[in-house]
């Protein structure tokens, strides 16, 4: 024992190093491999690992290792079981036995038997772990029992030699099946543990070769041989020592420790010593139990492995308790095994439990009450709803489960099923919308007045009113159709429904009795007659009584007429139903078998031969008697009427008879004999010469006895004969019909098919399905039943009812007809409602290769096949529809009164239509329908057209005799016409909506007629008086003023055309839109990335455009940069100092050298007074003014900015109106000049006074549509300064004397640089593009549109005109204006021999027509060009008529012109002219008679886009546009691209100006009194505009100044102001003369107020200023006046 | 004013932008101006307004409120011309550019009267007009639109560079001269509400209240301004 110790202590120290090592690697493994083998898992582990040291190669290299350490440990174990030889001998034999005793139990267990009591457990049960481990268990001791578990030791490794021994056996078996079989077993245990324990105990009987079994048995085994073991040692097998202290120590306290400790786990744990009891107790339930736990095993394998996780360690423990003492309580544990139930016990107990009810159909008997028949109502013709679909099934289990209950029967109805509601589920929508809302509803939820609408939807439900609410039911009854042709018809059918259809004939007409109805009115009409002649017999008949009897007969000759008719129709039909009878006997006989069941009887209705002969025959002879009657009478009528006609006809001959004998006399004798052949002869020449009345023939005599054999032949036709009995068919549907077996195949095959086939209907109401019916399978007679009765309730008026058939064929369903059902009158109701019989009719083409004949399909009943005839399925389709009776019998039917919806409301009006004669609306027709068709008066149908026919004859009722479009439009008109006239609101409503331009943005009109004055009107009245008199005194001119007129229609009409193309919109008028950025775009901006930020020379860059439309006023501004100024006039040193020289005789030529020689004698004066002039610039615009500070010199440097506010007239900042603005920017310079007032006396030296004079220098006008159009200017412009400034010299500043000089010196005059814009940069409308009417021919047109389309492209910037449109609005091409044209011949005569002084003069000339750009007047709309004849009369043109005339008279010089187009500062787009002379270029402009050499850098012209010549227009390719850079040498192809090339030569286009201009000489006197008047004019303004001072005129100045004017005229303006000067100083010696002429063409005297005004000459305010003016018309021809005024102010110096 | 014989009348508008619902966008806000006749005149109140942003809330996936007041009192002696609210609804689109998301105009209620709430305030824009219109008169849901793209080319730059395009002016919405050239597709919906107040419309012969509904008792809104806790009892 030591020794063992000895050793167990050292194997449990490297056993523990070991496992320490172990541990670490797999814990999970450790517990398992580590497992004291406890109960069924030690037994498992045990097996495991027998199976494991086999599989080692395969396991974890852990599991090897341990498996090593334990197979070590069996083998030393095995060493000491050897040394102890008798313990192993005794456990050996054991040991057999008990791996035997496993096997004998499997298959006992298998067999259900009950297991041996000597079996202790079974192995199924130690499997589940509740077999006794306890041996096991138990064993494990206390800290204490150091004794007891040596003692253990001792016997388990006995029982463990043993066990190893087996093992070692069973690893041989093992080995055979090698790695593979553990993955077998692992995979069949399932099957073995699924298929009960036969499988297995077959396997086991079969031997221990199979690998599953191996491994069950191997378990079990080990189990067994455990409990075998342990139940060995606890009987005290070993010694009796051992069994002592095994049962002292062990066994007493702990059993029931483990027992609670083994509850937790197992539901049944049991004591070792109820195990006995219990195996034979529940053998049963255990093995049961076995079998259902068995099965679960192996699931539950993992689970219990972990269940008993918590043990694991206790186990371990356990298991090292081999070697350990440590203990601990839960060591204490007992395994019971599990209750076990038998599993025959088990359904048994569940049978008395449960109930699984059965799919199987129940029996219907058990489902009704005994002794009953189920019930089908749907049978009894009962509705019965559709039940819900359900699976039959879930439908049987439930009737199973219903009636295993109490009362389960309840559930059941009538017909053995469940009761069941319908189908909830309706196929359609029927639900209406809300409609009923109450009283106590939400008010939220309240109803909402609106004005009524016809909607197509609201009409379409009755409408909601009346206490019934629309509480509205049809029936829809659905009885049945009957087909009298189906394609599925035989032969036999097809005579059998035609059959049938007669006999219904029959039927009916017998029903309506027709005949005899009229046999007895035609005895009555008789009987009448009869009494009428006899009453009256022989007397006189009254005319009255004639023409009853007359009319009576008439009656009967009707009547009979109809009954003959009738009686016809009665007897063909007969012999139709007979013959069509025989025809299916005959039919049926051929084809030896019955198809339809109809039977035809004749039943025979004898009849008493005699009366009935006797009854015949008085038919007859009445009959004929009446004929007679009639065709005397016709006779008698016939003869008479040929008597007649004889005596004309006699009379006529005779008169013939005359005639030709007296032209026979003349005539030969030849005719003689002829005379006497005939009359006819005679009467026929004579009727060839003169148509006569024909002969008359004599009526022929009515033959009596035909009358009557036709008579007896009608009557034996039409009638049956007398005694013949009266044939009565009976149709019968009772005949048999052969049963299928006796057809032959293709009728069988028709029946087959007719089987097959269903019919149902769908019913439709307003086209919507609302039901159908079932489906009805089609019988052999072609009948289907439905008999059902659809009820709807309905919401939308019904317009339709639809029944549509179908027929069914397996699954295909086809539609066979739509059967319309008229919607009922709301009379009808359900219980009276008659059945209707509707026909129906498919064209559907059906065909068959059997015996049925098919639809549309053409088919014979002869065998030859003649006679064929064509049959379309058709059949009646018995319904009814009617209205439902309600519970308390109110029809529910929706009111008649109310009315329908809209077409209904048209019905009414037509009174007529509702008697079913529509249409006839003429009164008159109406009442001659009336009479004709002898209207029963009395007939409550025709109450309503009497009526009418009453009132209409009274003749109340007229028909308008107009006819009137919109009748409704009287109600519109809220006032009337005059009204409307006469108010003034009204009007001025009307003008505004009108646009008028007075009133195109009036504000407020007021709300009252009477707030409204006349005020407003005043200016627009007056504007209209305007343009029809002729205003002569304002005009001075009774010729400007008609051409004003014209000029004024012109604009009226452009104007117009131009409001209405003002409301054309263009997207980007109403879009924003991003242009889409080109390659360019992006490479541009890419490279601004690049630029610097501040650039040293920054440009500027182009604001962002603003559209006028969301502006106001105070939005825009307009800007001005003021920069400098050159050659400002500077003041003269004053006063008293006479000119040394004259100049009078200065020339021309000497101009330019002026300045110099002035210099010379005045330049130590400037020296010595310093300061030369002081001059501010005043800007005014829309009567605001700003000024800049004042600045020094001739050359000042303002660079300052003025602010101008801009308001658009009439706050109306739209496009149209900002370009029409006539505003212009005047620019003044003025120079401000201080004088020191003397003092009083003695203040003198002290106080210095000094006022403050400005005075005028120059002025430049910007029109503002020229700053809206080219959105900024930018430049150097000429001011306008007057030839002749007293007190003011052109001087020239010494320092300006340089080089740089040399230039400007070409010119003369002051310059002012300016930069005007408008903030923010508004968008300047585009200029209508319309398509102007042309008489250019199309491929000029086209030509000249490509041209400057190519322009634009590649020039944007440079203006391209190639057509223009004139004055009448018609696209016009340019060379057509230019044409030579000769000047006024005496302006060619004033310089005869200077012919630059002629083209001055010339230039003035043109200059002189008074300028009024057409952009203004016409509001951007288009450049009107007018020719220059036109332009003449009209005196008033644009730049380009002044161009087209200036050019045309260079032209006729015989100089090279041309004109420019171009732009030009401050114009914009304009015109010049270019002439070349003297081998160089000069650019005129022609508005101011100016020119410019090409290299003056004051010309304002600044773009040139192209030349027009008389023959072509070039376009200007060249890079620079600049007049200065570029060459005119149109020649040059490079450079200048011609219109007309080679490739499009020139048509020769004619001019269009005249050929010669024809000059009216002015009448001088008209001048002269134009000046006076102007004078007058003028000298009354100045004193008005200063109002309150008073304006003294120096008389003698002013006749001095009056004489200088001619000569200024003379002169045109140059240099004669130091003459003027040094007269008036010598004059006026003690004045200071400020004053300059004015030069102005002229056009109206308004222009020249203002210019005046501009000047301020008159706000001189010192007291003691005398004033002068004087004024000089010049007259040119053609009534072009140049007018003049001298303006000066004086100031008396002492 | 003068009691007897009024020269103008007063029209008062007293209401909110309620909301929108643009299915797409987020983080709205929206302008309004009011267009009107020549006879009109704003005298108090404001002309023009921008609202604040607003985003979609969690609840109401849909549905931007604003509830942003309006209150603008008109004077007028016609009712030609009467006086329209243009609403411009703008929002940043996928690169943060601010883009406008719809234009929409409606003339201001003629009728005097007020607005009812909704009372199924989860109710989404979408429902039914039927019902809206039932619910109350004075709410007003906007289509909202916006200029299309002239070309597929512009849509996409337009869209890259975040410039849509736009009307030149919000207020040409309200007027149908020159509409025909452009073209538009429709955005989401603004819904509004007001409540107007009339003085002396009837006695310069404009009737505007409807003849039928002040019959009725029952109506709340046909009442007019007057008996404004009537319909508030209810």
């Amino acid at each position: 024992m030591a020794s063992s110790s000895d050793l167990r202590e050292k194997l449990r120290k490297k056993r523990r190093a070991l496992q320490h090592s172990l541990q670490v690697k797999d814990d999970v493994d450790a517990d398992t491999q580590a497992l004291v083998p406890t109960d069924r898992s030690q037994s498992k582990e045990t097996a495991q690992r027998d199976m494991e040291e086999l599989t080692a190669g395969e396991e974890e290299p852990g599991d090897t290792l341990r498996r090593n350490l334990k197979a070590q440990r069996l083998r030393r174990r095995r060493k000491l079981e050897e040394a102890s030889v008798d313990d192993k001998s005794m456990v050996e034999p054991f040991h057999e036995t008990v791996g035997e005793v496993t096997a004998v139990q499997q298959i006992s267990q298998s067999d259900e038997k009950p297991v041996e009591p000597c079996v202790v457990s079974s192995p199924a049960q130690s499997q589940r772990g509740d077999l006794p481990p306890r041996p096991q268990a138990k064993p494990v001791p206390g800290s204490s029992h150091s004794e007891s578990s040596t003692m253990r030791q001792r016997m388990k490794d006995k029982l463990k030699a043993a066990r190893s021994k087996a093992e070692s056996l069973l690893q041989q078996e093992a080995s055979q099946d090698g790695p593979a079989s553990r993955l077998q077993s692992l995979k069949d245990r399932h099957t073995l543990t699924r298929f009960d324990r036969e499988t297995d105990a077959d396997l086991r009987g079969g031997g221990d070769d199979h690998p599953s079994s191996l491994n069950v048995k191997v378990k079990f085994r080990e189990a067994v041989r455990r409990v075998r073991v342990d139940s060995k040692s606890e009987m005290g097998l070993p010694t009796a020592e051992e069994a002592y202290n095994f049962f002292t120590f062990d066994f007493d306290p702990e059993p029931d420790e483990e027992t609670r400790k083994g509850q937790k786990r197992r539901t049944r744990p049991e004591g070792e010593n109820e195990e006995g009891e219990d195996g034979g107790d529940d053998d049963e339930e255990k093995e049961e139990e076995d079998k259902e736990e068995v099965t679960e095993v192996d699931r539950e394998h993992q689970g219990e492995d972990e269940e008993r996780d918590d043990n694991a360690p206790l186990m371990r423990d356990e298991e090292e308790e081999l070697f350990l003492i440590d203990q601990s309580a839960d060591d204490f544990l007992v395994f019971k095994r599990a209750e076990y139930m038998g599993y025959q016990r088990r359904l048994q107990s569940e049978n008395e439990l449960l109930f699984t009810p059965s799919f199987l159909t129940v029996p219907a008997s058990s489902k009704v009450p005994e002794n009953m028949k189920p019930r089908y109502l749907e049978e009894e013709g009962l509705y019965v709803g559709e039940r819900p679909p359900m699976s039959l099934t879930n439908q049987n289990i439930l009737e199973n489960r219903i009636l295993k209950q109490e009362q389960g029967r309840k559930w059941f109805g009538d017909d053995g099923r469940i009761m069941a509601l319908p189908d909830p589920i309706k196929e359609s929508s029927t639900r209406p919308p809300l409609f009923h809302i109450e009283d106590d509803l939400d008010p939220a939820l309240q109803t909402v007045y609106r004005k009524a609408l016809v909607s197509k939807h609201a009409s379409q439900y009755i409408s909601v009113g009346g206490e019934t609410n629309g509480d509205y039911q049809l029936d829809v009854d659905v009885s049945g159709l009957i087909f009298s042709h189906h394609p599925l018809f035989s032969q036999e059918h097809v005579l059998g429904s035609r059959l049938v259809q007669l006999y219904d004939q029959h039927l009916s007409r017998q029903h309506r009795n027709l005949t005899e109805h009229l046999t007895t009115k035609l005895n009555g009409l008789r009987n009448t007659i009869g009494n009428m002649l006899e009453v009256h017999g022989g007397q006189r008949l009254t005319p009255v009584m004639q023409q009853r009897i007359s009319e009576y007969k008439q009656e009967v000759r009707n009547t009979r007429r109809l009954r003959d008719l009738e009686q016809e129709k009665d007897r063909t039909l007969l012999k139709g139903i007979v013959k069509i009878w025989k025809e299916i006997k005959a039919l049926r006989d051929f084809q030896r078998f019955t198809n339809t069941p109809y039977k035809l009887y004749l039943r025979r209705e004898e009849v008493e031969r005699a009366s009935d002969v006797r009854e015949y025959e008085a038919e007859i002879q009445a009959e004929v008697d009446e004929l007679l009657d009639e065709m005397e009478e016709d006779y008698q009528r016939k003869v008479t009427e040929y008597r007649r006609q004889q005596e004309e006809w006699k009379v006529w001959r005779r008169k013939q008879r005359a005639k030709n004998k007296k032209k026979k006399k003349t005539q030969s004798q030849l005719d003689d004999n002829e005379d006497d052949e005939d009359n006819d002869d005679d009467d026929r020449t004579d009727g060839e010469a003169e148509p006569g009345p024909p002969k008359p023939k004599p009526p022929e005599e009515p033959d009596m006895e035909g009358v009557e054999k036709q008579v007896s032949e009608k009557a034996s036709r039409i009638r049956r004969k007398p005694g013949e009995p009266i044939l009565v068919p009976e149709l019968t549907a009772s005949g048999p019909i052969t049963p299928n077996e006796q057809c032959p195949r293709g009728e069988f095959a028709r029946r087959e098919d007719v089987a097959k086939r269903s019919i149902f209907i769908k019913v439709l109401y307003n086209d919507k399905e609302v039901s159908r019916t079932d489906n009805r399978s089609l019988n052999s007679d072609f009948r289907v039943h439905f008999g059902q009765i659809f009820n709807l309730k309905i919401v939308n008026w019904p317009e339709s009812i639809k029944l549509q058939v179908f027929e069914v064929l397996g699954l295909s369903t086809t539609l066979l007809a739509d059967v319309f059902v008229p919607v009922p009158e709301s009379s009808i109701l359900t219980g009276s409602a008659p059945s209707e019989e509707l026909v129906f009719s498919s064209n559907l083409r059906v065909m068959f290769d059997h015996e049925a004949v098919g639809s549309d399909v053409p088919f014979s009943f002869e065998v030859d096949g003649s006679n064929r005839q064509t049959l379309l399925t058709s059949g009646k389709l018995s319904c009814s529809v009617s209205w439902a009776v309600g519970e308390d019998d109110v029809p529910l039917a929706p009111p008649t009164t109310q009315p329908k919806p809209m077409y209904s409301g048209l019905k009414q009006l037509d009174a007529i239509a509702s008697i079913g004669a529509s249409g006839l609306n003429d009164m008159k027709k109406l009442g001659e329908w009336a009479t004709e068709s002898r209207l029963d008066p009395n007939d409550p149908n025709n109450a309503d057209i009497m009526q009418l026919l009453k009132v209409a004859s009274s003749g109340e009722v007229t028909a308008p005799d107009y006819f009137r479009l919109e009748q409704l439009q009287e109600e519109f008109n809220f006032v009337s016409e005059e009204d409307l006239e006469q108010s003034r609101r009204f009007r001025l409503l009307r003008l505004r909506n009108q646009e008028v331009a007075e009133f195109r943005n009036y504000k407020f009109v007021p709300a009252m007629e009477r707030e409204v004055t006349d005020k407003v009107f005043e200016e627009y009245e007056r504007r209209l008086k305007e343009g029809e008199i002729v205003d002569t005194k304002g005009h001075l001119d009774a010729h400007r003023a008609l051409v004003a007129k014209h000029l004024h229609k012109i604009r009226e009409s452009i104007i117009n055309r131009f409001l209405i193309a003002k409301h054309h919109f263009i997207m980007s008028d109403l879009v924003q839109e991003e242009q889409v950025p080109t390659i360019g775009i992006l490479g541009l901006n890419l490279f601004k990335l690049a630029e610097p930020k501040r650039p040293l020379k920054p440009q500027r860059k182009e604001r962002k455009k603003v559209t006028a439309q969301n502006l106001s006023d105070g939005d825009i501004r307009l800007l001005l940069n003021i920069i400098r100024a050159y050659d400002i006039p500077v003041r003269k040193p004053s006063v008293n100092k006479p000119a040394v020289t004259s100049k009078s005789t200065r020339s021309f030529t000497e101009t330019l050298t002026a300045g110099q020689s002035q210099r010379a004698t005045q330049g130590s004066d400037w020296l010595l007074n310093q300061v030369q002039v002081r001059p501010f610039v005043e800007v005014s615009f829309q009567r605001s003014v700003l000024q800049t500070t004042t600045a020094d010199g001739p050359n000042p440097c303002w660079n300052e900015d003025l602010q101008l506010p801009f308001s658009a007239p009439n706050g109306d900042y739209s496009t149209a109106n900002l370009q029409s603005m006539k505003d212009e920017i005047f620019i003044n310079i003025f120079d401000e000049v201080q004088y020191e007032l003397g003092g009083d006396g003695e203040d003198r030296g002290k106080e210095v006074h000094t006022r403050l004079e400005k005075h005028w220098l120059g002025s430049v006008k910007i029109p503002f549509s020229t700053i809206y159009f080219q959105s900024r200017i930018d430049g150097t412009f000429k001011v306008d300064t007057p030839p002749v400034l007293l007190g003011y010299s052109k001087e020239r500043s010494l320092a300006s004397d340089g080089g740089y000089d040399a230039v400007r010196s070409l010119t003369e005059g002051a310059f002012i640089t300016l930069f005007i814009t408008i903030e923010p940069q508004l968008v300047p409308g585009e200029t209508i593009r319309e398509k102007f009417e042309s008489q250019e021919s199309e491929g000029l047109l086209l030509a000249s549109e490509v041209f400057e389309r190519d322009a634009a492209v590649h020039f944007p910037d440079r203006p391209c005109l190639t057509t223009v449109i004139n004055i009448n609005g018609k696209t016009v091409f340019i060379t057509r204006y230019l044409r030579p044209l000769n000047p006024p011949q005496e302006l060619l005569d004033a310089f005869p021999n200077s012919p630059q002084e002629a083209t001055d003069l010339i230039a003035r000339y043109v200059s002189l027509i008074p300028s009024l750009p057409d952009s203004v007047s016409f509001a951007g709309v288009c450049d009107l060009w007018s020719t220059c004849d036109q332009f003449l009369t009209l005196l008033a043109g644009d730049e380009e008529e002044h161009a087209v005339l200036l050019c045309n008279y260079f032209l006729s010089m015989g100089k090279k012109a041309w004109l420019i187009i171009g732009t030009a500062i401050p114009e914009g787009p304009t015109t010049y002219v270019l002439t070349y002379e003297q081998n160089r270029y000069l650019i005129w402009n022609p508005s101011s008679g100016q020119y410019y050499g090409q290299y003056d850098t004051f010309c304002p012209l600044q773009t040139v886009g192209c030349l027009v010549s008389a023959d072509n227009v070039w376009l200007n390719t060249q890079a620079y546009t600049s007049p200065l850079r570029i060459r005119f040498d149109v020649t040059k192809a490079k450079l200048w691209k011609p219109f007309f090339s080679r490739a499009f030569p020139n048509p020769g286009l004619s001019s269009v100006q005249p050929e010669e201009l024809v000059y009216r000489h002015t009448d001088q006197a008209a001048a002269a009194e134009l000046q006076d008047r102007i004078e007058k004019i003028l000298k009354e303004k100045i004193m008005e505009w200063r109002p309150r001072n008073p304006t003294r005129w120096n008389r003698y100045c002013t006749s001095t100044l009056r004489h200088f004017l001619p000569k200024l005229e003379l002169s045109r303006g140059r240099d004669v102001a130091d003459e003027h000067r040094l007269e008036l100083q010598s004059l006026l010696g003690d004045y200071r003369i400020s004053g300059f002429p004015l030069h102005l063409p002229f056009s109206e005297v308004r222009p020249i107020v203002e210019a005046v005004y501009s000047t301020g000459v008159h706000n001189v305010e010192a007291s003691n200023v005398e004033f002068a003016l004087a004024v000089h018309v010049h007259a040119y021809p053609n009534n072009v006046l140049s007018v003049w005024v001298y303006l000066a102010s004086l100031i008396r110096m002492r | 004013m003068t009691a007897n014989s009024p020269s103008v009348f007063l029209l008062m508008i007293n209401g909110q932008i309620e909301g929108a619902n643009f299915p797409e966008y987020d983080d709205l806000y929206c302008k309004y101006c009011f267009v009107y006749g020549h006879d009109w005149a704003p005298t108090s109140g404001l002309e023009e307004g921008i609202s604040q942003i607003t985003s979609k809330g969690r609840d109401s996936p849909h549905r931007l409120v604003w509830n942003f007041p309006l209150e603008i009192t008109f004077k007028s002696t016609n009712p030609l011309g009467w006086p329209q609210i243009v609403v411009s609804v703008y929002g940043p689109d996928t690169f943060g550019n601010d883009v406008v998301r719809g234009y929409g105009a409606t003339h201001i209620p003629i009728t005097p009267g007020q607005y009812v709430p909704l009372i199924f305030s989860s109710t989404p824009l979408s429902t039914p007009p039927l019902i809206k219109d039932l619910l109350s008169r004075h709410t007003r849901t906007i289509p909202m639109f916006v200029p299309e793209s002239t070309s597929r080319l512009q849509k996409f730059t337009s869209w890259l560079l975040g410039r849509r395009p736009e009307f030149t002016d919000p207020k040409v919405v309200a007027q149908g001269e020159g509409r025909e050239v452009t073209r538009v597709s429709s955005q989401g919906f603004v819904t509004l509400s007001f409540n107007i107040v009339t003085k002396d419309m009837k006695r310069l012969g404009y009737d505007t209240t409807a003849t039928e509904t002040t019959h009725t008792h029952t109506h709340p809104v046909a009442a007019g301004f007057g008996p404004g806790n009537q319909t508030l009892s209810m």
